[in-house]
């Protein structure tokens, strides 16, 4: 170490080096998996749609991808928080009826505020706030709970995601939040771009040209607004799990509490900033569904809980703590929605696709504890 | 010479228990001193005492001549006394630079402070610094320490005291759990700490560690000191019979 370098010993040399060689090529491997995988089989429906189909469907076109991001966007965003989340070693199983509440919540303040002679603008900025504010409170409860008062997130997130059940189904009188303002529907459904195939300057910039028939069913919507939205945030959340003092204290609370405690980090306050985090990506993709819907619901979330978990294991973050990316976790649901589309598009039974999620779940985690076992993250005396 | 750390008659009791009894001691610039004891005889205590885990029922603390009284660990870390315990407080998922910058993060701000990103560049480069000062050399500064050994993780805790200026290191037991040539760079590198001027109090079991490297020694016994000695005026048996009790200087 001090003179010798690396080596652990006389005539260690070779095999040490034989041994970081092979650790670097598992680590690039397993780090690589998920994206080799997900290229994989967007080839595969390529080459097996338009057969199963007799050459009539295709499965990479600009309709098609663009509906698969429009899938992607709520399971990213709950996906999203919770990255961070289980990066510093917690879990948020609240997320799932907290973007149902946040639903309900915006839903109702923007029919609220619209209704008291507002323009649309301010009502869907209501919505937001209230959407935000909701659920930022949810979570800053279960981070109180968690950082103060000791009790394990797995207890105080479950234990909350009922409340918020209860909550969520009470203010919307279970059933759906419906009577918003017209209009508020193009704030989740318009996009970017326009283009219609076969016609001549087919393009059009942030305006939904007035088209009907044959031009509609010709016509693709190009990076409708919830997916930039989600894109800006995802990007914002990039930079601040990478690049920010945030972000690398996240990374030690998940590697070492006890480090991160000696060493002077404010463990507690970064603990509930985590929840708040979580519960406001849960918050916006109860916004943005009462956008796209025109609609509180407060049932749309909770069936996306495990999926966003699943995804956030696809992609590489680790449940033991202190290790994951948010690009993983982009890929994590890209992965769910190729696979949940193209299985779709072959026709196969919708049961199919739990069957293999799950199969992808379990290999996902198999190959992260292959890794650990590789670079001998569990060795005795390794200080964690 | 001043001594860096004085202790003067520091007692220290849990309930009934005495763990450390009416203690003085002192510690001077450019030497390593050596605490022995066999389990229970009060050097964990002792230590916790310095470095403001615990708070002395009785007695004195001078730190650099001035009187010193360290209510929690970030005070005496702010002194400059750095203590390096079994377990080293690094995060293993984290590279050499942020471990050593890990709550001290140096950062680069933008419009005004809105935007505050991590200057890296900044940190590696410093982190490189810091080892070279040691000559510690690692081929790879930029990947998770899980992947080094632990002989080169206890250099990392090393380089991250001396680059916060620690004025005294204490260090726990730092050669458990190595392997022998592990443990030779490890006392080559508190010999190189003692010649840059940070003393080093060095609690250790293990006497071979001792004459090879301590300047004097300290023996408790029963939570009182029992003997101060140099080293050249000492042995390996002579160490046992204080350390079991046999053997007590102040009886």
């Amino acid at each position: 170490m001090a003179d010798t370098g690396p080596k652990a010993g006389p005539g260690m040399a070779g095999t040490a080096e034989i041994i970081g060689r092979t650790q670097r090529l598992v680590f690039f491997l397993s780090r690589m998996w998920a994206w080799a995988f997900l290229a994989l089989m967007i080839v595969f429906f390529v080459v097996t749609v338009p057969i199963a189909s007799n050459g009539s469907v295709h499965f990479l076109t600009i309709r098609n991808s663009q509906n698969i991001l429009v899938a992607i966007t709520p399971v990213l965003l709950l996906g999203l928080g919770q990255t961070f989340v289980i990066i510093g070693k917690g879990i948020d199983l609240s997320v799932g009826w907290v973007m149902s509440l946040a639903s309900v919540l915006s839903a109702l303040a923007a029919r609220a505020v619209f209704d008291a002679g507002m323009p649309l603008f301010v009502s869907v900025a209501a919505a937001l706030l209230a959407a935000l504010a909701g659920s930022a409170l949810v979570g800053l409860l279960n981070g109180v709970i968690i950082a103060k008062l000791k009790v394990p997130a797995f207890i105080v997130t479950l234990g909350s995601s009922f409340i918020v059940r209860g909550i969520a189904l009470l203010m919307s009188e279970n059933t759906t939040v419906i009577g918003l303002p017209p209009g508020i529907r193009d704030y989740g459904n318009d996009a970017l771009f326009y283009y219609i195939r076969g016609e001549e300057s087919g393009l059009y910039f942030f305006r939904r040209p007035e088209v009907s028939g044959e031009l509609l069913r010709r016509m693709d919507a190009i990076l409708p607004y919830p997916v930039v939205f989600t894109a800006i945030i995802v990007a914002l959340a990039a930079f601040v799990l990478r690049k920010t003092q945030f972000g690398r204290h996240t990374y030690a609370i998940g590697g070492s509490l006890d480090a991160a405690l000696r060493t002077g980090i404010p463990v507690d306050r970064l603990i509930i900033s985590l929840y708040v985090l979580s519960a406001s990506t849960a918050g916006i993709a109860g916004f943005l569904s009462t956008l796209r819907f025109a609609a509180g619901s407060a049932v749309i979330g909770d069936p996306l809980l495990l999926s966003s978990i699943a995804a956030v294991i696809i992609g590489g973050v680790s449940l033991f703590g202190g290790a994951g990316t948010v690009i993983g976790t982009v890929i994590g649901a890209l992965i769910i929605a190729v696979l949940t589309t193209g299985l779709v598009m072959l026709n196969v039974a919708a049961f199919w696709q739990f069957i293999v999620i799950g199969t992808v779940v379990i290999i996902a985690v198999l190959i992260d504890q292959s890794r650990d076992l590789l670079v001998g993250r569990d060795r005795p005396g390794s200080g964690s | 010479m001043e001594p860096l750390l004085s202790i003067r008659r520091l007692t220290k009791r849990f309930g009934g228990l005495v763990a450390v009894r009416d203690v003085s001691w002192d510690v001077y610039p450019g030497e390593v001193v050596a605490l022995l004891g066999d389990n229970g005889a009060g050097k964990s205590t002792l230590i916790k005492c310095i470095s403001g885990v615990h708070n002395a029922d009785e007695g004195e603390l001078f730190f650099e001549g001035k009187p010193a009284q360290f209510a929690r660990p970030i005070d005496a870390r702010n002194h400059g006394i750095e203590t390096i315990y079994q377990d080293l407080a690094l995060a293993n998922n984290l590279d050499v630079s942020a471990n050593i910058f890990l709550g001290r993060e140096v950062k680069l701000s933008y419009l005004g402070g809105l935007i505050r990103m991590l200057d890296e560049v900044h940190m590696l480069r410093e982190a490189r610094d810091a080892l070279r000062s040691l000559e510690i050399h690692f081929p790879n500064l930029t990947r998770p320490i899980e992947s080094l050994s632990g002989g080169q993780r206890q250099a990392v805790a090393i380089a991250r005291a001396v680059y916060w200026d620690a004025k005294l290191v204490i260090m726990d037991e730092p050669t458990n759990n190595l392997g022998v040539p592990e443990q030779q760079k490890v006392l080559e590198l508190i010999r190189r700490l003692r010649d840059s001027g940070v003393p080093v109090i060095l609690i250790t079991h293990t006497l071979p560690d001792v004459f090879a490297v301590a300047d004097r020694l300290m023996v408790m016994h029963r939570g009182r000191k029992v003997t101060e000695k140099k080293i050249s005026e000492t042995s390996t048996p002579e160490l046992v019979q204080y350390m079991v009790g046999a053997l007590d200087d102040t009886r």
